[in-house]
């Protein structure tokens, strides 16, 4: 007796898998996050120092840089970006997608110590004295850009143009100790590391500051910018880098993704020419098993990276493995001489505990890359780890429902053919 | 390819001595290899400036040069790849700083067409992640070690521990032949087959470790032996077949997934092999001989006893 109840149940749930998948599946490919390597951007390690002699770069420092650099990314305007201390003294920064990547980088890198110091190098104002998010660009009279900065407090003003009434005073950004205006003056104009040295002829009790430097517009935009953002607290050094041309980032996709289908297209005839009928069942289980990670590497906000599309690749062998191990258990029993119900029964729970033990060894490497892997290298582990989990999810506990629709049916009774096992293995019980 | 072990005799057992020659042989080979010629280590761990360009199809070293002379700069070594010449690596032994890297884009973003891909790396940065690598490879270890002492037995840890570290070594010692650059991706392949070897190696010892427990009185060598030929034989198809499918994923990255990914994928293929041949023929017999041994310090024991 044939119960096609069952067997009805089959073909109704792989019809409700198919149809989730061709609806959402083309939604959430479009959702997922690239990496810089897949979409071109750029990516750099900066090791912190110190902008003053005796400052101590401690956590504080670290998270207050952090802040300034997110401020300075939302100038640029890029989506995601990534800013992340790592160990003591370092951050990395990480900008996928970004169209100009040469501006963004000056942005990053600049310190943005806004100084005003008399001819001496005295300090007289700082990026302290300035209101936040108060530069604009304004134009003068010749129309030529300016950027114009607020201070906090006229009277300071009124009091520093006082001390060197007659003389200039030098607006510098990022001032190191050692530049001397006496020097500096001497070079051609383009040289000069200060931007502007006006003379003070009167008195100023003003606010409003506007600095003349033969700026472009877009020199101007990018101080006005940088001195909106934030000073930076210390001097970033760029220990690491690797920038990545959208061109290129497309091209490793393309070329990734397309090899991952001949992969998996392999793999699946493999699969079904081996094992005939639990091949077809070890198709539907790993086709919707690639669709659910992408699901979940979605909802973990995860970055897909180039190590990360063969981590899913792999991902895909392991789940293979897990049905594999499964299929040979279920050929084993039936050899043996078990029907095909009881066959089924055996192998599937006989095969549990090698699965298990095998996918927890390779979480705990995973787990280990992981936590001492650079962001490639982490981007591969979670991927990995992601991969295992779910193939448990389809491989073990979806292969076992579905085949075992098709077995408890009856319907295989008596046809070990379908299952890759010849009549003549068979042994007698 | 059905494998039944009524009608199957291969003897793995018999040949231990001739696979364990073999491997010695290849791990001697690999330590002198890498320590005259050593790998090509690419700038992910050395220090300096790696300019990956695309250009025209059937571009030249001397393109690239001209290109370089006209911004002043003077690569330290050309290299070209892909599959009609249309890429080209242009290497720098000092880091170049941000000026000359921005000029180097603007430069080739006109005259080839697109950005270059540019990194940069320091010695300290290029040092630490050569070291974070080995100490992740220990750190696995060890916690795998006291995974499978838990779950199964300290001498099956010992077993696989050894199986892993010879594939990390033949993916090291084959590189070193090749000469064929050591960069990130590489390590990624090697963690990865780490964690494949010691799956490989789990589901083989899962079977030992069952038909173990069928056995009524295992005594002699001979009775172990008798185990793990038959072990081996039942899982052989699940080994072949599973290293087949992940060789299929593997090979196809290999030959499609592009210049990106190459290393990572040839080293993977190379872990792949060895992975399969360390569990059939390295981790189980070296299982069978140590256990054999403590067997007969048991047998030993128990002699003193009685008398």
């Amino acid at each position: 007796m044939v119960k096609k109840g069952r067997i009805v149940a089959f073909f109704l749930i792989v019809a409700l898998l198919a149809g989730l998948v061709s609806t959402t599946a083309m939604d959430n490919a479009r959702e997922i996050k690239l990496g810089l390597d897949l979409q071109g951007g750029f990516e750099v390690l900066y090791e912190v120092h110190p902008a003053h002699e005796g400052d101590v770069i401690d956590e504080e420092v670290l998270k207050s840089t952090v802040t300034a650099l997110n401020q300075r990314i939302n100038v640029i305007g890029v989506s995601e970006p990534n800013v992340a201390i790592e160990g003591e003294n370092r951050i990395r920064v990480q900008l996928a997608g970004v169209e100009d990547q040469q501006t963004a980088r000056e942005l990053l890198s600049t310190e943005a110590q806004l100084t005003f110091r008399d001819v001496d190098d005295n300090l007289k104002l700082d990026g302290a004295d300035l209101r936040e998010g108060g530069a604009s660009v304004t134009f003068d009279e010749a129309n030529r850009p300016e950027v114009a900065v607020t201070l906090k407090d006229a009277n300071l003003f009124a009091e520093v143009t006082r001390e060197v009434l007659g003389s200039q005073l030098v607006i510098w950004l990022d001032y190191e100790d050692g530049d001397s205006f006496m020097e500096e003056r001497l070079k051609p104009e383009a040289e000069q590391k200060f931007i502007s040295a006006p003379s003070v002829s009167e008195v100023l009790n003003t606010r409003n500051v506007r600095i003349t430097g033969n700026f472009t517009l877009a020199e101007a935009q990018f101080l006005a910018d940088v001195l909106n953002a934030g000073a930076l607290p210390v001097s970033l050094e760029e220990v690491y880098s690797n920038s990545v041309g959208a061109a290129l980032g497309e091209k490793a996709m393309e070329r990734t993704i397309y090899a991952g289908f001949i992969g998996i297209a392999l793999i699946f005839l493999y699969m079904l020419v081996y094992y005939r009928f639990m091949g077809i069942i070890a198709v539907v289980t790993l086709s919707f098993y690639i669709y659910l990670v992408l699901v979940i590497f979605n909802l973990m906000n995860a970055v897909l990276t180039l190590p990360g599309i063969a981590a899913l690749i792999l991902g895909v062998g392991m789940a293979v493995d897990a049905n594999i191990i499964t299929y040979e258990r279920i050929k084993d029993e039936l050899r043996s001489g078990k029907t095909t119900m009881s066959a089924f029964k055996a192998g599937s729970r006989r095969s549990l505990s090698t699965i298990l033990d095998a996918n927890i060894t390779t979480i705990l490497a995973a787990s280990v890359l992981f936590y001492f892997g650079t962001m490639a290298v982490q981007g591969f582990a979670v991927m990995l780890i992601v991969s295992i989990l779910t193939s448990f999810l389809t491989a073990v506990y979806g292969s076992r429902l579905l085949l075992g629709l098709w077995v408890n049916s009856r319907i295989l009774n008596k046809k070990p053919r379908l299952f890759g096992v010849k009549e003549s293995e068979i042994s007698e019980l | 390819m059905n494998f039944n072990y009524g009608e199957t005799k291969i003897d793995f057992v018999k040949h231990r001595k001739k696979f364990f020659i073999f491997s010695g042989i290849l791990a001697i080979v690999g330590m002198i290899l890498l320590s005259t010629i050593g790998l090509n280590l690419g700038i992910d761990f050395e220090s300096g400036t790696k300019v990956e360009l695309l250009g025209e199809e059937g571009l030249t070293a001397d393109i690239v040069y001209t290109e370089f002379a006209e911004i002043g700069l003077e690569p330290d070594d050309v290299l070209l790849a892909g599959d009609r010449n249309e890429m080209a690596y242009a290497s720098f032994i000092g880091v170049l700083n941000q000026e000359e890297m921005l000029t180097v884009q603007r430069h080739f973003d006109t005259s080839f067409g697109a950005e270059p891909n540019i990194s940069t790396v320091t010695p300290t940065i290029g040092r630490e992640l050569a070291r974070n690598a080995f100490f992740s490879v220990i750190f696995a270890s060890i916690g795998i070690i006291i995974y499978v002492t838990i779950r199964f037995e300290l001498i099956y840890g010992l077993a696989a521990i050894v199986a892993l570290l010879h594939d990390a070594f033949f993916i090291i010692t084959v590189f070193s032949i090749t000469q064929m650059e050591v960069n990130l991706p590489f390590i990624a392949a090697v963690l990865t087959i780490v964690g494949y070897s010691i799956n490989d190696t789990i589901v083989t010892f899962d079977r030992i470790r069952e038909n173990l427990k069928y056995e009524k009185k295992v005594k002699s060598f001979e009775d172990l032996a008798r185990v793990v030929n038959k072990s081996l034989i039942q899982t052989l198809a699940r080994s072949i077949n599973t290293v087949l499918t992940v060789v299929f994923a593997a090979g196809a990255l290999l030959l499609f997934g592009g210049e990106a990914i190459r290393t990572f994928s040839f080293a993977l293929l190379v872990g792949l092999v060895a992975g399969t041949y360390s569990s059939l023929f390295i981790a189980a017999q070296l299982w069978l001989v140590w256990k054999s041994k403590s067997l007969q310090k048991k047998r030993f024991k128990t002699a003193e006893n009685e008398a």
